[in-house]
């Protein structure tokens, strides 16, 4: 006798946000239904994969991350080129580790040239990400936002005790933003209302649930993730946002990948990004291109139905 | 849960004059107040004391669908008079409603199919409300079962178990609670379950305070529409705290505010 699938048929979708402008401009989210289960519903956007580079040669990178990439690693806009032009990619993540307090502590302004650059140069959206310092980045973002006004970034991050200044800046100059909550759904929900409050379109957020690395707890992200997808697909808008996950800062931070080899760690960050695009992560942020290579080549498995 | 507003009701003083008087703003007012408030449906009753009622429903309908574009109850015990306002009404409509008398039940059940409407049955034949959760239950099956010999499916159907004022029948809260329990377990995928809220304090002291205490225990018992005044913030909110218990949203500080964004 043949065996009946149970398909089940939900009423919301998740919000779809667009990043950068013209052709070259992504979107991501609008599912109505759990991945890839296209009996269930529409997955209209495949997951994107971002590649993750540094506005100054990361010191605390792994060898094996640097490697590929050679002495690029020290120009940020010879190294979007490489990972656009050689790698193919569709969008950066620039982390301005730069210009932290206790690193090199840049002024804004140098870091604007740059990335006024990659865009010029790569035109492909970018994800700009703060050097993760309440003050500093308070500081520096605004400013960049309103240089890249127009290119509709997507910037973050935004936190439950620091997203006021990130939201209204980022409002004003039109681009969209990263709100994160710390592997738990009702900081999740509430910052999303928060940021809503504050005037911001929902349309325009994406939600950090924290990322985990495989063998550290990703299952907690994984649930988080479902219960939040379940619950968009039943109704709740508030977090019916698409997800981004730091899969390469992550798994590059674990000894498994860090001492494993180049062949473990790209294995390692490759297996964690296919578990969180399960999950419903919208993008995923990486760092070895044939970890990138091995994910880039799944989502296209699994996006034919 | 869906909230069905009562207060469009012909009924109440204000609102009968203003039907009389034609005073839309009166009628306008009120459904917009009902919507920010949470109602996904209004409740349509020209009330006992209307002269034409057909003409009085279809001046309401119109009247409301200027304002909002929810969802109408068209309340009345006349077929006719809900005919006027289906022919009307811009969104699916809900008849409210239909008893379990067999002839009843074929006149409603035709205009529910013919103008693809939803539908209230009330669990009450011609020998009156029953009096305990066995009978309603009995109703209620015989509801459900002529809905769908009319292709109705249980989708569409709302049953009620009629509440009754607690001060003169206090021995059948319990009864309708129970009912609302069973209700659920009448057929897959289940009807949906509604109850006239207010009716449970008729005649009291205490009337908020009763309102909100019967609506979040039959809300634990599975009930998941109710006709009520949505204006009664407390109310309303007590039924928002009641879902977020039973896990129906997921909790987050401003839990009362992200219920109403929804």
């Amino acid at each position: 006798m043949a065996m009946e699938l149970m398909k089940d048929k939900y009423l919301g979708a998740i919000n779809t946000v667009e990043i950068g402008v013209g052709p070259a401009a992504i979107k991501v989210g609008g599912e109505t239904a759990m991945p890839f289960l296209f009996e269930e519903g529409a997955m209209p956007y495949p997951p994107v994969v971002a590649y993750e580079i540094t506005d100054v040669e990361p010191a605390e990178w792994s060898e094996h991350i640097k490697r590929p990439y050679g002495d690029a690693v020290k120009d940020p806009v010879k190294w979007a080129k490489m990972c656009v032009s050689e790698f193919g990619a569709k969008i950066l993540c620039v982390r301005l580790i730069g210009i932290h307090p206790e690193g090199a502590k840049r002024p804004a302004e140098e870091v604007i040239g740059a990335l006024r650059a990659i865009s010029k140069e790569t035109r492909v959206p970018l994800i700009i990400i703060g050097c993760q310092d309440i003050e500093r980045d308070n500081e520096v973002l605004p400013k960049i936002s309103q240089a890249m006004k127009g290119e509709n970034c997507l910037v973050g991050i935004a936190t439950q005790n620091n997203y006021k200044t990130l939201a209204a800046i980022l409002n004003a100059d039109g681009h969209s933003i990263i709100a994160e909550s710390p592997i738990d759904i009702n900081i999740a929900k509430q910052l999303n209302i928060l940021i809503g409050d504050m005037g911001f379109d929902p349309k325009k957020i994406v939600m950090h649930p924290t990322t985990t690395s495989l063998g550290y707890g990703m299952e907690y992200v994984y649930s988080i993730m479902e219960r939040a997808r379940l619950a968009s697909f039943i109704g709740d808008k508030t977090v019916s946002m698409p997800f981004v996950l730091f899969v390469g800062s992550e798994v590059w931070r674990t000894k498994e990948a860090k001492e494993g080899g180049d062949v473990q760690g790209a294995n390692w960050e490759a297996a964690t990004a296919v578990s969180m695009i399960q999950a419903g992560a919208d993008i995923v942020v990486m760092r070895h291109p044939q970890a990138i290579k091995t994910v880039s080549k799944y989502i296209e498995m699994a996006m034919k139905k | 849960m869906i909230i069905i507003g009562e207060l469009i009701n012909g009924m109440y003083k204000d609102v009968g004059k203003a039907i009389v008087n034609k005073e839309t703003d009166v009628i306008q007012h009120l459904a917009v107040d009902q919507v920010k408030a949470g109602a996904a449906v209004l409740d349509v009753n020209t009330g006992p004391y209307s002269k034409n009622p057909k003409e009085d429903m279809k001046w309401l309908v119109e009247c409301i669908q200027k304002v909002t574009d929810v969802s109408l109850a068209l309340d009345s015990t006349k077929a006719d008079v809900i005919e006027e306002g289906l022919k009307l009404v811009k969104k699916r409509a809900v008849i409210n409603s239909t008893s379990a008398d067999e002839d009843k039940m074929g006149r409603i059940f035709e205009l529910t199919k013919k103008y693809n409407a939803q539908v209230i049955g009330l669990t009450m034949d011609k020998s009156g409300v029953p009096n305990s959760k066995e009978k309603r239950l009995e109703l209620a099956a015989t509801i459900v079962a002529k809905a769908i010999e009319f292709g109705i499916g249980p989708e569409d159907i709302y049953l009620d178990p009629i509440v009754l004022p607690v001060n003169v029948a206090q021995s059948q809260g319990v009864e309708v609670l129970d009912s609302i329990k069973e209700f659920g377990l009448i057929c897959d995928p289940p009807p949906n379950i509604v109850v006239g809220l207010s009716n449970v304090s008729q005649g009291s002291k205490v009337r908020s305070l009763i309102n909100r205490t019967f609506l979040v225990m039959a809300v634990a018992n599975g009930l998941n529409a109710a006709i009520l005044d949505p204006l009664d913030k407390d109310l309303v909110d007590a039924m928002i705290t009641a879902e977020l218990i039973l896990n129906k949203n997921i909790y987050c500080d401003s839990f009362l505010d992200a219920y109403r964004k929804i």
